[in-house]
């Protein structure tokens, strides 16, 4: 994988689709729009004509017949309420008929992806029937193409949302309560996400990326997610790995090691992962490292404080990190 | 002789004033292209500018090449936008600078050397390898150049 490559395949825009999901809402985004423009259209040339067309009575003097007030002016009120109300309830009918046909998954979820809101980043649980297989992971969602992802929501604090355009609308994550929702990707690629409710500081930083792949490309992947960090080939990434354990373990996750913490997002296979900091950076040596050694410089205000580490130590964690694939 | 007299000097004027139209145009085109060359002239490092021809590699390429590989995650470049990291040294005027890292001649095969594998020069220093081919180690070295 070539980590200067563009992270998203596909421009972030609800206005084509890419899954099951989103092609059943296009229809109902599309047409609320064109019936939007023509009331603005419709509304404008009524405007211009009503400010530039002179009225047909005019005084001409004392000595003419008082003006006339034709009585008619009733029926554009009763003629434009009647055609609005009628368009405004075909709207909420076909909105109504919408939401029925996306609330319910049409085709049982392959597996089920829980996907936990934190200020401001993504944790993300794969859960399986077989409790070994389950695994975590953070900001990057991988799935199978064609198959249905149920998608469960949940937040540690504040209310954030959930939507990758292309895929599908905005479901909420809310503190306290289990939203539930689903997600297909009928192409493969790889999807951009934001959360969509402002949730703090670093709101505008909280973005996710959904790649979608072939099923066997998938399931080679979930293996691997359940492989531990392999065993260091050097001197130098044993030294790493130690310093990481000790400067970063109380926050951070990378399963097989010491580092156990679950304050931030799990790091156990960093390398798989396009981007960095919740989408804010493509993950290069160099992003990572400037981010590391100064996280508030990044993303001002986040909950990763400046670590207290040597250039060397910095040099010996980029070695261990790098290893993470 | 060749003494100045009121001739040579009424002369003149009078050049100057057959020439006012042509002068006055050529003024006029002399203050349009300083305004329309004054992104350039004015040096703005705030904003992306368009860089300077370098003798060696290609600086536009380079510009792009840091963008994509972050170095302003970690250093203040001028003309490249949101390079401005404060992990290691700014990175102006660095077409001028004498040292590259305090220990190497700032020449361009040593700002490649350096770019390519920083470790080897300075063990344990807070710069990480990046991976840089040797293309693309000179097109950043040469955009580093153009900066004065």
């Amino acid at each position: 994988m070539d980590p200067l490559a563009d992270t998203a395949d596909t421009p972030m825009s609800y206005l084509q689709s890419f899954g099951l999901k989103a092609d059943l809402v296009l229809p109902l985004t599309w047409g609320v729009l064109l019936i939007s423009l023509a009331v603005i259209a419709i509304v404008s040339i009524l405007l211009v004509r009503g400010l530039f067309v002179s009225p047909k009575t005019s005084v001409a003097g004392p000595d003419s017949a008082p003006v006339e007030r034709p009585a008619s002016g009733a029926s554009w009120i009763t003629i434009g309420v009647g055609i609005s109300a009628f368009v405004l309830f075909l709207s909420a009918v076909w909105t109504m008929a919408t939401l029925a046909q996306i609330g319910r998954p049409p085709h049982e979820p392959a597996f089920t992806v829980e996907v936990i809101g934190h200020q401001w980043w993504w944790e993300v649980r794969y859960l399986s029937d077989q409790p070994y297989r389950t695994f975590t992971t953070a900001n990057e969602i991988r799935i199978p193409v064609g198959d249905t992802v149920a998608v469960k929501l949940a937040s540690r604090d504040v209310i954030h949302s959930f939507w990758v355009p292309a895929l599908g609308g905005k479901t909420d994550l809310i503190p306290g309560q289990n939203n539930v929702t689903w997600i297909q990707a009928d192409k493969p690629g790889v999807y951009r996400g934001q959360c969509a409710e402002y949730c703090g500081l670093q709101h505008a930083h909280m973005a996710l990326l959904v790649v979608a792949e072939k099923p066997e490309d998938f399931e080679a992947w979930w293996n691997e997610q359940l492989e531990p960090a392999p065993a260091s080939e050097t001197a130098r990434i044993e030294e790493g790995k130690s310093d990481f354990i000790q400067k970063c373990g109380i926050c951070h996750t990378v399963r097989g090691t010491r580092a156990q913490g679950i304050v931030g997002p799990d790091l156990s296979h960093l390398m798989d992962r396009r981007t960095i900091a919740a989408g804010t950076l493509p993950n290069t040596p160099g992003n990572l490292a400037g981010w590391i050694a100064d996280p508030q410089h990044v993303k001002p205000g986040n909950k990763m404080p400046q670590p207290e580490i040597s250039a060397a130590e910095l040099q010996s964690i980029l070695a261990f990190l790098e290893t993470l694939e | 002789m060749n003494n100045v007299t009121a001739m040579d000097y009424q002369e003149s004027a009078g050049l100057a004033e057959a020439g006012d139209r042509s002068l006055a145009s050529k003024l006029v085109a002399m203050a349009l292209l300083i305004t329309a060359l004054s992104p350039v002239l004015g040096g703005c490092d705030a904003a992306e500018s368009t860089p300077k021809e370098a003798a060696f590699g290609d600086s536009t390429r380079g510009a792009k090449l840091i963008k994509q590989h972050g170095c302003g995650g970690c250093h203040i470049i001028p003309g490249i936008r949101r390079a401005d990291g404060l992990v290691g040294p700014p990175l102006n005027h660095m077409g001028k600078r004498v040292y590259i890292a305090g220990v190497l001649r700032n020449t361009p095969g040593n700002m490649i050397k350096w770019l390519r594998n920083p470790q080897a020069v300075v063990p344990g220093n807070a710069m990480p390898d990046m991976g840089l081919s040797e293309d693309q180690a000179r097109d950043i070295a040469a955009y580093l150049s153009t900066l004065e």
